[in-house]
């Protein structure tokens, strides 16, 4: 883990979640599982942000919201699904208002399966998105350095 | 004269490690009183190399230029400093590269960064007297408000000009935009306006900020050191032990310490100002007199 | 020597303001405004270039002057009469008394009192040349401004009656007295002019005959008037003390402490309160504001505020360590800083503009009070910039009503967007007001350093938070006009004379900016010598170099960065709101989901800053502050 000296600012998107999910998402930065250690900063704002996280489904309402936020973020960037509604719909899936998982809308790129999300299965997803970052910032500058 | 140019251009060259050195020191020692174990030390020196390598964004045009010019004044500011010129000189430059900023926060459309602008404007207001006042204090210790001549002082300063040194520290808290008064923007992730005056500066912009602010804080802790540093080469360490006392203590208050509202914090810095530089400027000038 | 430019200069304006009132096509009363104007500008400088030419040595005038002395007591009583019949018409009895007494005291010095010495009645020296260039060309270009602006003006209010004769007739009296003022020594002419002065400004304010306009002209008499019965009474005893009626003689018995002149001096000082609006006096100058913006930038800012500047400046070197010295300091001060604190709470650009004269008014009654070289050098500064870039600013204003139909800072939002040229200057001028290297700060930076030297504790004090208070209403409306914003552009509608007058005003702020220490130099520091005998730079030289180090580098910077920033290549991102952005920057979509307008309004802290909380006990302190000194002053000096 040590290796990944990167600093992933995460921006926290509740969708339509009942709130599990977020409460564990803040967990993640309490004492006991710290995820500044790994320099991971919860930023609320898209124009500074890495890494996208979103807990609960989309529904009719925020769906552009998320496009949205999704578009102000500067490349490159990652997406994480938190928890079993952003990831399909969950239990809310046949809801009149619910359009389905995050991927109904923006491209995901990290599944955390759960409901709710237990802390080390965000900080891992975080880690792999993390991962993730990485590689496509190293081919973004690679690809920015070609066209110089 | 060369030794002028060698301290401007240490100044230059080791300002953003110091500064980004401190931050790092910060955030450690803020997690650890948190119980948490924190970034690594040099987590900055990550952020600010992940910031320059993003993708280039902007919402208003305009808004690099401002922030470049905020760069080059807050530097210039510095390196005035450190050459040992007009102190109060120095301020006021520093005082039309704040505005810069403030500028570059109005310019966009988000409501957010427009607030921030403002707020940041409440904070100019709130500290711009204990600035000046410490300038006067040093020029009515020392007779000059050159920093060439006031580091020739036989004594330290801080002895004279206690009132001026805590009205100075406390100014600094809100220049430093620790808790309390870190009401524009905040280090702190979340804020009640997202990222305040920052909020629509995104990768290379706010890396220019992030330096920016580094150097800036190397000038205005180089002002602490100012209060303590005298004709005696050993003075020099002892400056170095108390600048680093007072990041600690910055940490500490931040650390502490809830955000206050705007006019809390006009009032009690006002009001500090007055107490602590006013009395020890009339007691100052008393002396002076007699 | 004789020296027929002086009379010219006195006389000319008069005449002229004779023509504006008989003229009444429009076409041509203008091109014999402009062709005056042009005449007074070339005027004043062939009165100094006569003056640089005779070796820029103090020229002294008119020993014999019975004749003239008559004239001049025939047109005060005839002020009085004028002022008397319309005290009477509008129901404000007492007022009447301000002018019958001091000018019945005054025809009865003249005709009856003592004898006097023969003095010199004009003199003409560094601070009257500078002052006469304020005049002349401030008040001119205004002139020409005025001509441009007074037909949109009546253009957009219809409901006032059109008088342009009147108001270019009271511009014209107002110059020639203005100059007749500056020029003359002794203080019998001085206050003649004074008084003409106050009547002009007096008349300009009631100029809409609005119930407003009335109220507020009356008051700005009554105050005005009031300084000038403590003018008129100093004068009258310092004849009686000393024999003669010369500025000259006054100030350097005074520095002498002479007994004689003690009272008369302090009276004056009081006088030049009344006219500079200070605490307590500032509600008059606030009042002007209803006037045509013409008026407001020619009496109320550039000109006529300053002959009290000007007149304390001249007794400054009596001031120095005396009680009326430190009265007057303290006033000033506190000025400074009062009217700055309420300028945030304006939202009105000219209230905001009048508080903000009252301010740096402050500041440099402030700067005479403490009577030393240097804080005379950074007065001197302090005015300079301030005409200009205040003239600027009310002219700016005044177009951007016409055009806008609003006033208002908060109808300025993205104004250098909406009306690029006018939104320019108007940034100039604010520039020129605060920003570092422009001048004002250079002179904020020596007033302070001089009160440290002078040992003044409450100047400082009052200094370091004026100058915060005065950054922040002057950035929070510059931040207005860069403000982004999607609205369309206005239609431009300023005139060609106003434009032309605008220009000049910006390239002489940048000019004054670059050439600052040049100007300090050979100017300055000689008018320094002839009032206080000795001028050392008040400068050091390091600062100097950095001034100029530091004009290159504020000019070249933004250059260099904007060059820079257009060399990035970026992605446009839609900013962030609180709601989603429509797309356009402007509007969000907000809880129903309809798209919603977004409107950013700046700080105004009226519960706070408000002149109704503060403007009662501000004017309390000063008036107890004024009465308790002059009758130290006077009863110290009358037992």
């Amino acid at each position: 883990m040590a290796k990944v000296k990167r600093s992933p600012w995460l921006l926290h998107y509740d969708g339509s979640s009942c709130n599990g999910c977020d409460i564990e998402v803040l967990a993640c930065l309490t004492p006991v599982y710290d995820v500044e250690r790994f320099g991971v900063v919860n930023t609320g704002d898209p124009l500074q942000a890495d890494i996208l996280l979103i807990t609960g489904g989309i529904n009719t309402q925020n769906q552009s919201v998320v496009k949205q936020l999704y578009e102000q973020m500067p490349r490159p960037k990652v997406v994480v699904a938190v928890g079993v509604c952003a990831c399909t719909g969950g239990v809310f899936k046949d809801c009149y208002n619910i359009l389905g998982g995050a991927d109904t809308t923006i491209p995901v790129d990290i599944y955390v399966p759960g409901c709710a999300a237990r802390p080390q299965a965000i900080i891992d997803g975080v880690v792999k998105a993390v991962a993730l970052f990485q590689k496509r910032a190293d081919e973004y500058s690679a690809k920015k350095e070609r066209k110089n | 004269m060369i030794y002028r140019v060698i301290s401007v251009i240490l100044f230059l060259l080791l300002a953003p490690l110091v500064g980004g050195l401190l931050d790092g020191i910060d955030r450690k020692i803020s997690a650890r009183m948190q119980g948490r174990i924190g970034p690594p030390l040099l987590q900055p020196f990550y952020d600010l190399k992940k910031l320059m390598a993003k993708q280039t964004i902007v919402v208003e045009k305009a808004q690099t230029f401002l922030l470049l010019s905020y760069c080059a004044t807050q530097i210039f500011t510095g390196c005035m400093f450190f050459a040992g010129e007009d102190v109060l000189m120095c301020f006021f430059v520093l005082s039309t590269g704040a505005t810069f900023l403030v500028f570059a926060g109005y310019i966009t459309y988000s409501p957010y960064s427009s607030l921030g602008a403002s707020r940041e404007l409440i904070q100019i207001m709130s500290y711009e007297p204990a600035i000046l006042l410490s300038c006067v204090g040093l020029y009515l210790a020392t007779g000059t408000f050159n920093v060439s001549s006031i580091i020739q002082t036989p004594i330290s300063l801080i002895l004279v000009l206690p009132g001026f040194f805590f009205g100075y520290v406390f100014m600094l808290s809100i220049k430093m935009r620790k808790s309390p008064f870190d009401i524009s923007t905040s280090h702190h992730p979340h804020q009640e306006l997202v990222k305040g005056i920052t909020t629509e500066m995104g990768a290379k912009n706010l890396a220019f900020y992030t330096i920016t602010e580094w150097y800036e804080n190397v000038f205005l802790l180089g002002v602490v050191a100012l209060f303590i540093v005298n004709k005696n080469p050993w003075s020099y360490l002892a400056a170095v032990i108390v600048v680093l006392g007072i990041c600690f203590l910055e940490t500490l208050i931040d650390n502490v310490s809830a955000r206050v509202k705007w006019h809390v914090m006009l009032k009690v810095s006002w009001i500090v100002t007055i107490l602590a530089c006013g009395i020890n400027l009339m007691i100052l000038m008393l002396i002076n007199r007699g | 020597m004789e020296m027929p430019i002086i009379p010219f200069l006195i006389c000319f304006p008069l005449l002229v303001s004779v023509l504006m009132f008989t003229i009444r096509v429009n076409k041509i009363r203008n091109a014999v405004a402009y062709i005056s104007a042009v005449a007074i500008i070339t005027g004043t400088i062939v009165l100094v270039v006569q003056w640089a030419i005779g070796g820029c040595k103090p020229i002294e005038l008119y020993v014999e002057v019975e004749w003239i002395d008559r004239i001049i007591l025939g047109v005060e009583l005839f002020c009085m009469c004028l002022l008397t019949y319309l005290c009477f018409k509008y129901k404000k009895y007492w007022i009447s008394l301000l002018s019958i007494c001091p000018t019945l005291l005054i025809a009865w010095l003249d005709l009856f009192g003592p004898e006097r010495e023969e003095i010199f009645h004009i003199y003409v020296d560094h601070l009257a040349i500078l002052m006469c260039l304020i005049i002349g060309v401030i008040g001119c270009l205004i002139v020409i401004y005025a001509v441009g602006y007074m037909h949109g003006y009546h253009h957009l209010h219809t409901e006032i009656e059109d008088r342009r004769y009147y108001f270019f007739m009271l511009l014209f009296i107002f110059l020639g007295a203005m100059f007749g003022f500056v020029l003359s020594s002794g203080t019998l002419w001085v206050d003649a002019f004074w008084e003409i002065t106050s009547i002009c400004s007096f008349l300009l304010i009631g100029y809409t005959k609005t119930p407003e306009a009335i109220v507020n002209s009356f008051r700005a008499l009554w105050m005005n008037l009031l300084g000038g019965t403590a003018l008129a009474v100093g004068v009258v005893l310092q004849v009686i003390d000393t024999g003669n009626d010369s500025l000259q003689l006054l100030v350097s018995g005074a520095v002498l402490r002479n007994a004689g002149c003690v009272i008369p001096v302090a009276l004056i000082a009081f006088a030049a309160l009344t006219k500079t609006a200070q605490m307590p006096f500032s509600k008059w100058l606030m009042g002007a504001m209803v006037a045509p913006t013409p008026s407001s930038a020619l009496l109320h800012s550039a000109t006529m505020v300053k002959a009290g500047i000007y007149i304390l400046f001249r007794l400054s070197p009596a001031m120095d360590g005396q009680e009326i010295g430190s009265m007057i300091a303290f006033i000033g001060g506190f000025t400074f800083l009062a009217a700055s604190i309420m300028a945030i709470a304006q939202s009105d650009g000219k209230k905001v503009l009048a508080f903000s004269t009252i301010s740096n008014l402050g500041l440099m009654v402030a700067c005479a009070g403490v009577g030393r070289q240097e804080t005379i050098w950074a007065g001197l500064f302090l005015m300079l910039f301030h005409a200009v870039s205040k003239s600027l600013l009310f002219q700016d204003i005044g177009a951007v009503e016409n055009a806008t139909h609003s006033r208002d800072l908060e109808d300025m939002h993205g104004l250098i967007h909406r009306l690029p040229r006018l939104g320019v200057f108007m940034f100039i001028g604010i520039a020129g007001m605060f920003l570092a290297p422009f001048g004002m700060l250079i002179s904020k930076w020596a007033a302070l350093k001089a009160a440290v030297d002078a040992h003044n504790i409450m100047l400082v004090i009052f200094i370091a938070y004026g100058s915060a208070t005065t950054m922040f209403y002057w950035t929070k409306w510059m931040g207005k006009l860069i403000s982004a914003t999607n609205d369309p552009p206005f239609k431009d509608i300023t005139k060609r004379n106003e434009v032309i007058s605008l220009t000049i005003h910006a390239v002489l702020m940048i000019a004054l900016c670059v050439l600052f220490p040049i100007l300090s130099k050979i100017y300055v520091e000689p008018l320094m010598l002839e009032m206080f005998g000795v001028a050392h730079a008040v400068l050091p030289m390091n600062v100097l170099y950095m001034l100029v180090v530091l004009i290159c580098f504020i000019f070249i910077v933004p250059l260099l960065a904007y060059v820079f920033s257009k060399r990035i290549k970026d992605v446009d991102k839609i900013a962030y709101m609180s709601g989603i952005n429509e797309g356009d920057d402007d509007s969000f979509t907000d809880s129903f989901g309809e798209p919603k307008k977004l409107v950013i309004s700046n700080w105004y802290f009226k519960d706070l800053f408000g002149q109704r909380k503060l403007m009662v006990p501000c004017i309390a302190i000063t008036t107890a502050v004024i009465v308790v000194e002059l009758v130290i002053i006077i009863g110290g000096t009358l037992l």
